[in-house]
């Protein structure tokens, strides 16, 4: 699982790490650590609706902190949370675009073991960085 | 990252200060209120984050931290600072991501020993009946424009709809509505955020507790007995904010500011999330509209629950809320930033004050507070953790030195990720039933985040406030029984 909570860092909250290869990789990392600061068993999540969206912008950090604020939006808008994610990234002149395809269900307080609710992705020690491979550092405030 | 541990000037036993020559671009020194133990209880990254508070443009006198303060981002919990509404800035990491987070307290003429028998049945109820967790549904089932108009409003649109009494905002903190509000400054995906989920309590620190009177808890009887308390009473608290619709707003205008902050006005900042605009640009006025919309959700999700929880004292008791005597007693916010007239330098100015994780605590006479208790001060409600107890405070002239604030809560001093190392939920659940407390949980995970041992000592945080003149004990609430979200 190319992600991990981080401790010593947030005292109320939650901070993460997710690696991956490719941005592809990266991203769909650190959407399923947030599911997984959220719910206990993510693996329970079934693909059962799908939902389509575009993100820019002219960095990959902030294009990473508009997508998972987009999963929270999802979470508390159609209470839906995510376990297949299809990511497609390309570039128009100065900014990169994220094309997404989330697939999941509606929450179910008797399937999906809750742990607390994500308000929001924080900017605090927020970073993206690529040396060898991607990796992000996010603090979710919960 | 490492931090060096201020040389604290004490001031008195309660009070600590970080000179200006901690950090660079300090513009004032930062206050701690606390007892040596609690100081020397936070955790370093507090010194930190509350001296990077005191480099805002337009602060005034000091950046005070409360006794029960703990790291957050941008301003620590319990962080406080009033900016002068000319010169100065408005900042969301002084407000916090839940907006109109707070509590609201309701009395019964019930005793414990009414209330005892009927314990689970009325935790599994008061469970059933409100919507708790992540990913509940609200009370309320609203179309776009009456969530506008509920936003704009605040508690009193939920009270014409028959959702409370109208004597309910007269107990309630700006009478459960701030006339700044302009849903207008809202953006869609916040609207769509709330809109299912007005009258939910949430998850993480987010209750609703069963509490009861001892008499040996009561410090100031006079003023206990004018406001309805009276010994073995069993009364009804609750701590809930403006849920995902004032997360949105809060993360749309952080967003916003980062984008102008340096570009458009210059403004450098030691912290993401101290990200500012000048209080009076459009940027600014346009934040403090959309804020003060999530003020009004806060209290409008509290004003429902209260109303769902007199529907379900009467479900079990078999008498109206009216006969039970279910008057509210009060309800205030601890994450909000309004315009306030204070004293500075022996001037009357207007400042914008910033409290996050921390209580406004006006003193008697102060305009701010509604006529029943304005000759008191300010009801304040300070909520413990679900083991240890809360308290009822009220407000001092004293506290005008830090803007009229106290602290808000018990405060953490352990990590989520700790807690649940050290404690089960489902244990913690049984030793607490032992020891007479009923707990209904949405999560055991998130049932031992929130154990005592994972907060400081309640007592010990009144103490500070109390003994620093920043507020003063009226009485002390037992936990019966809780339902956690």
């Amino acid at each position: 699982m190319p992600y991990k909570f981080v401790e010593g860092v947030a005292m109320a909250d939650v901070a993460f790490e997710a690696t991956g290869k490719t941005l592809e990789e990266l991203f769909e990392s650190a959407g399923r650590a947030l599911t997984n600061s959220m719910i206990e068993n993510p693996e329970k999540i079934e693909a059962k609706e799908t939902v389509t969206f575009c993100l820019k912008s002219t960095t990959e950090e902030k294009l990473l902190h508009n997508f998972l604020s987009e999963i929270v939006f999802y979470k508390d808008a159609e209470m839906l949370i995510f376990s297949k994610y299809e990511l497609k990234f390309s570039k128009k002149r100065e900014e990169i675009i994220l094309e997404a395809s989330l697939k999941g269900e509606k929450i179910d307080n008797k399937k999906h073991h809750m742990i607390v609710d994500v308000k929001a992705v924080s900017w605090h020690m927020y970073k993206v960085e690529k040396t060898d491979a991607w990796k992000a550092f996010a603090i979710l405030d919960v | 990252m490492e931090f060096k541990k201020p040389n604290f000037k004490k001031i008195s036993d309660y009070i600590w200060e970080i000179g200006t020559d901690y950090k660079e671009g300090m513009r004032v020194p930062a206050r701690i209120y606390a007892s040596k133990n609690l100081l020397d209880q936070m955790d370093l990254h507090v010194y930190d984050q509350i001296s990077n508070v005191a480099t805002l443009p337009g602060i005034q006198k000091y950046a005070f931290c409360m006794a029960d303060g703990h790291s957050g981002y941008g301003f620590p919990i319990g962080g406080v600072a009033a900016m002068d509404v000319n010169e100065g800035v408005i900042s969301p990491g002084g407000i916090g991501f839940d907006i109109n987070c707070g509590m609201r307290l309701i009395r019964t003429n019930l005793t414990i020993n009414d209330v005892k028998p009927k314990l689970h049945q009325l935790v599994d109820t008061l469970y059933k009946d409100v919507p708790a967790g992540v990913g509940s549904s609200g009370i309320l089932k609203l179309n776009p424009n009456e969530f506008n108009e509920l936003v704009d409003t605040g508690a009193k649109w939920c009270v014409e709809k028959g959702y409370g009494w109208k004597e309910d905002l007269e107990r309630t903190e700006m009478y459960g509505g701030v006339k700044e509000a302009d849903s207008s400054k809202v953006s869609k995906k916040a609207i769509k955020r709330g809109l299912n989920q007005v009258g939910t309590l949430g998850s993480g620190n987010h209750y609703l507790e069963i509490q009861h009177v001892k008499e040996e808890n009561i410090v100031d009887e006079k003023l206990a007995k004018k406001w309805g308390i009276f010994p073995d009473q069993i009364v009804v608290m609750f701590h809930c904010g403006s849920r995902g619709f004032g997360h949105q707003v809060a993360s749309d205008y952080l967003d916003l500011f980062l984008n102008v902050m340096e570009s458009k006005y210059k403004i450098k900042i030691l912290d993401k999330e101290l990200a500012s605009a000048p209080f009076n640009s459009p940027e600014g006025q346009d934040y403090f509209a959309a804020m003060s919309c999530a003020v009004n959700m806060g209290f409008a999700n509290r004003q429902t629950i209260a109303h769902r929880i007199r529907e379900s004292f009467a479900k079990i008791f078999g008498q109206s809320a009216e006969d039970l005597g279910m008057h509210q007693i009060y309800d205030i916010c601890h994450n909000r930033a309004s315009v306030e007239k204070h004293e500075v330098d022996g001037q009357m100015r207007e400042l914008i004050v910033h409290r996050k994780g921390a209580t406004a605590a006006f003193g008697p006479g102060r305009e701010e507070i509604p006529p029943f208790y304005r000759d008191d001060g300010q009801p304040i409600l300070i909520g413990g953790s679900m083991e240890t107890g809360s308290w009822l405070l009220v407000g001092q002239e004293s506290a005008k030195e830090t803007w009229f604030t106290t602290a808000h809560g018990s405060g953490r001093v352990m990590s989520r990720a700790e807690a649940k190392r050290k404690y089960r939920g489902d244990t913690l659940q049984k030793e607490l039933e032992k020891k007479g407390i009923y707990i209904k949980t949405v999560s055991f995970a998130g049932l031992a985040e929130e154990a005592g041992g994972a907060y400081k000592p309640i007592d010990e945080v009144i103490e500070s406030t109390h003994n620093a003149g920043i507020s003063k004990k009226v009485v002390k609430l037992l936990p019966l029984g809780n339902v956690k979200g």
